[in-house]
């Protein structure tokens, strides 16, 4: 079969399709979106009826896997590194209670925060929950890792990460796709206390877990994925893992003098790792994202090996690997023939012209800064964090997703007056519902913004959870009706907007303000297709 | 053959419509691809760029090294300066002339063209005029790709088969815009070398 141009992201989705998935679980984030849409826009999943409606956040995601899992069909679930944190709960107990169908969990590493607001590196997630990781180099081992994976997860019994970086998610080269798996039947494990995870049940699945660490890691060093590659020049010892092979391999186009271990598989492989070690003077670790393996080779003492990566200065200790950076690791640092001229300034991203959070933000700002000047604004993520920059400077605060409504709560209680979170609508459904509750269990005088565009913009226009619906949340949630007040942000509208704005500050309750106008850019494609 | 190229621009631009139609052709071509894309926060209006790079034998890095890029395609002037670290000492510049103008402290004009013009090997042209004589400033991308013909290192007939089968399905006369604008691009570049 001939090759096709795929994505990193594409190559997991196409992967995923073609070993079978009954399923895929998922919350658009940057890097990791195109594996689901990929997916949705598949001829495959009408036939195969493949659930892939995007869910409300990473941990129903991860959960309904799980449970897709559990009768024993083959389920993907897909999320960016910090979706990590909020499926966390349920991820770190489904390596204790193992599971059925085959589970690939996609965790996509943003290093260097391209669209991301930390660095944080999903191996040690594998790692803390006692998993097999795998880390593909390029766009072919992507596809190759997740078709193979699932049936590995459903050999040792449990999910197994895919880490991807930015860099490789969306970077398009040549993919060669395997012949297409039927999708496994309903079944159910042997063990049908497996999944009730009491105490009791629970000490027993862990010592399981615990038990299944050494066939972990003989796996990884049968893997094809990890790969001794010798080398005459024994001085060094290179580790490099994922993408970091090919910087290295970029530097070296003949080959490269030093013994390489490229690894694609973890646990890491011991053996292989032993032999690293005793055969050369001095390792050198390549990883993008956070000192992981690294930290690993080298122990809080640093008393065996010399091992050089980030923590001692050869590569910085943020931002993402490049081949410039590696380059510079091996002593063959790339000259520049130009310099960045002093007159290119920085063009950072902005709300688009005619976007309806230019005009909450306007009368927003408006109102508050003349007029009450004590105030403080909890923003949220989304398009809307953009209200930041220029021309607002609105918000002071962008922590996680949902975090404005309850930093708003958290200060009010404090004594700050008003207190104002904004928050987008897909976000406010995220994990935002859940603080609303404590802020109405408390009469928080608090002023919450949910500016509704009817998607989920930042991402790229998906569906959000509760288009339709916010109303109904806000006031089942317990919000007095008369104190939910919606307003078309449009410029003929601000003074209205304003009056509601003054008067829902000036009530020392709940108040949610819905500011709803579709998103320029959907009802711009929308029109498209028409 | 190698030829590392970068494209740049504002978001929202399309640079990336350059980069399938050389990537289609090089695919038929039967050389080895990676094209490393900019997908998330920047496409809002910030400045965006791909890498994309076209080898007749495997190519290991999605990124270009510093100093390796042989070609810089941008659709904004002051965006192509800002990959001059990443340009080879022979490596050319095409760039669209028009600026997008949507910061409060974008450079002087007049600076920003000397700075342009005191580069060894620069294609600067007027894309938008140009599409529209050609028939529409929707073909604007396509004209400057034509700009590029000269450095790409890649037969033009490959490059015209590729927008007739990326256009295709828009019908015949899209087909013969694009081809147009193609064309005049090209006859711009060359004339600009001579
Ligand atoms: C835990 C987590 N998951 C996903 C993301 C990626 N993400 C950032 S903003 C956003 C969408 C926000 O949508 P909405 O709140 O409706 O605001 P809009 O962008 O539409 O204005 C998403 C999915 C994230 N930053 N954190």
């Amino acid at each position: 079969m001939s090759k096709q141009l795929l994505l990193g992201d594409e190559s997991i989705a196409q992967a995923a399709l073609d070993a079978g998935i009954s399923g895929v679980y998922a919350y658009p984030g940057t890097p990791s979106t195109e594996i689901t849409e990929y997916i949705q826009n598949s001829p495959l999943n009408g036939e195969r009826k493949i659930h892939n409606r995007w869910c409300t956040n990473e941990k129903t995601a991860m959960e309904a896997s799980l449970g897709m899992s559990f009768v024993g069909k083959r389920a993907l679930v897909c999320m960016k590194h910090v979706g990590m944190n909020v499926a966390a709960d349920s991820f770190i107990n489904s390596a204790v209670t193992g599971v059925n169908g085959g589970l690939i969990v996609v965790a996509a590493d943003d290093p260097s925060m391209h669209s991301s607001q930390n660095e944080q590196d999903s191996r040690f997630y594998g790692d803390f929950a006692l998993v097999p990781i795998f880390e593909p180099g390029n766009q072919q081992e992507a596809y190759d890792m997740t078709y193979g994976g699932f049936e590995f997860s459903e050999k040792i019994g449990e999910p197994v990460i895919m880490r991807m970086v930015t860099r490789l998610a969306h970077s398009r080269s040549g993919v060669e796709f395997k012949s297409l798996k039927p999708q496994n039947e309903v079944s159910f494990g042997e063990d049908p206390r497996q999944f009730v995870l009491l105490p009791a049940i629970a000490r027993k699945r862990y010592k399981i877990l615990l038990g299944k660490q050494e066939a972990m890691i003989k796996a990884s060093e049968e893997s094809i994925y990890n790969r001794y590659i010798d080398g005459p020049n024994k001085k060094l010892g290179i580790i490099a893992c994922g993408i970091g092979y090919n910087y290295l391999m970029e530097n070296n186009p003949n080959g490269c003098e030093y013994p390489v271990l490229k690894i694609g598989q973890y646990p890491l492989p011991k053996k292989q790792l032993m032999k690293l070690c005793n055969e050369c003077k001095e390792i050198l670790v390549i990883e993008d994202g956070q000192p992981f393996v690294e930290k690993k080779i080298q122990g809080y003492l640093s008393i065996g090996i010399k091992v050089r990566g980030r923590l001692d200065g050869t590569f910085p200790q943020d931002g993402e690997l490049t081949p410039d950076s590696v380059a510079k690791a091996l002593g063959k640092e790339n000259k520049r023939n130009f310099d960045m001229p002093d007159i290119v300034e920085m063009r950072p991203p902005a709300l688009c012209q005619g976007c309806g959070h230019r005009d909450m933000y306007t009368v927003l700002t408006e109102v508050l800064k003349k007029e009450y000047p004590s105030h403080k604004v909890f923003g949220d993520i989304g398009c809307y964090t953009l209200g930041a920059g220029a021309p607002f400077f609105a918000i002071n605060s962008c922590v996680d997703m949902g975090a404005s409504i309850t930093m708003a709560k958290g200060a009010a209680d404090g004594g700050l007056y008003p207190s104002v979170a904004v928050i987008g609508d897909s976000t406010f459904t995220h994990s935002g519902m859940t603080g609303l509750l404590d802020c109405v269990n408390e009469k928080a005088d608090v002023t919450i913004i949910i500016s509704d565009n009817e998607t989920t913009a930042m991402t790229g226009g998906q569906d959000s959870a509760g288009t339709g619906k916010i109303e109904a949340i806000c006031t089942g949630i317990g919000v007095d009706p008369k104190h939910i007040r919606v307003v078309i942000p449009l410029k003929k509208n601000y003074d209205e907007m304003k009056k509601i704005l003054r008067e829902e500050i000036q009530y020392h309750g709940v108040s949610v303000i819905i500011p709803r106008r579709e998103c320029i850019q959907t009802l711009a494609r929308k029109n498209r297709k028409k | 053959m190698k030829k590392d190229i970068i494209l740049s621009g504002v978001g929202g631009q399309g640079i990336l419509s350059i980069a399938t139609v050389i990537g289609k052709a090089a695919l038929k071509e039967g050389l080895y691809l990676k094209q490393a894309e900019v997908h998330g926060m920047s496409q809002r209006g910030g400045d965006v760029q791909s890498n994309l790079r076209l080898s007749d034998k495997p190519i290991a890095s999605d990124l270009i090294s510093i100093g390796k890029c042989d070609l810089i395609i941008s659709l904004e002037p002051m965006e192509a300066l800002r990959y001059l670290p990443y340009l080879s000492k022979d490596g050319w510049l095409v760039t669209s002339e028009t600026p997008l103008i949507n910061i409060p402290n974008y450079p002087d004009q007049t600076k920003l063209m000397d700075t342009i013009d005191k580069l060894p090997h620069k294609i600067v042209l007027d894309v938008d005029n140009v599409a529209k004589e050609v028939g529409s400033t929707r073909v604007a991308n396509i004209v400057l790709l034509g700009a590029t013909i000269p450095f790409l290192g890649m037969n033009y007939q490959l490059i015209q088969e590729s927008i007739k089968n990326i256009f295709q399905r828009k019908g015949d006369a899209i087909v013969e815009l694009n081809l147009k604008a193609l064309a005049a691009g090209k006859g711009i570049a060359e004339k600009l070398i001579q």
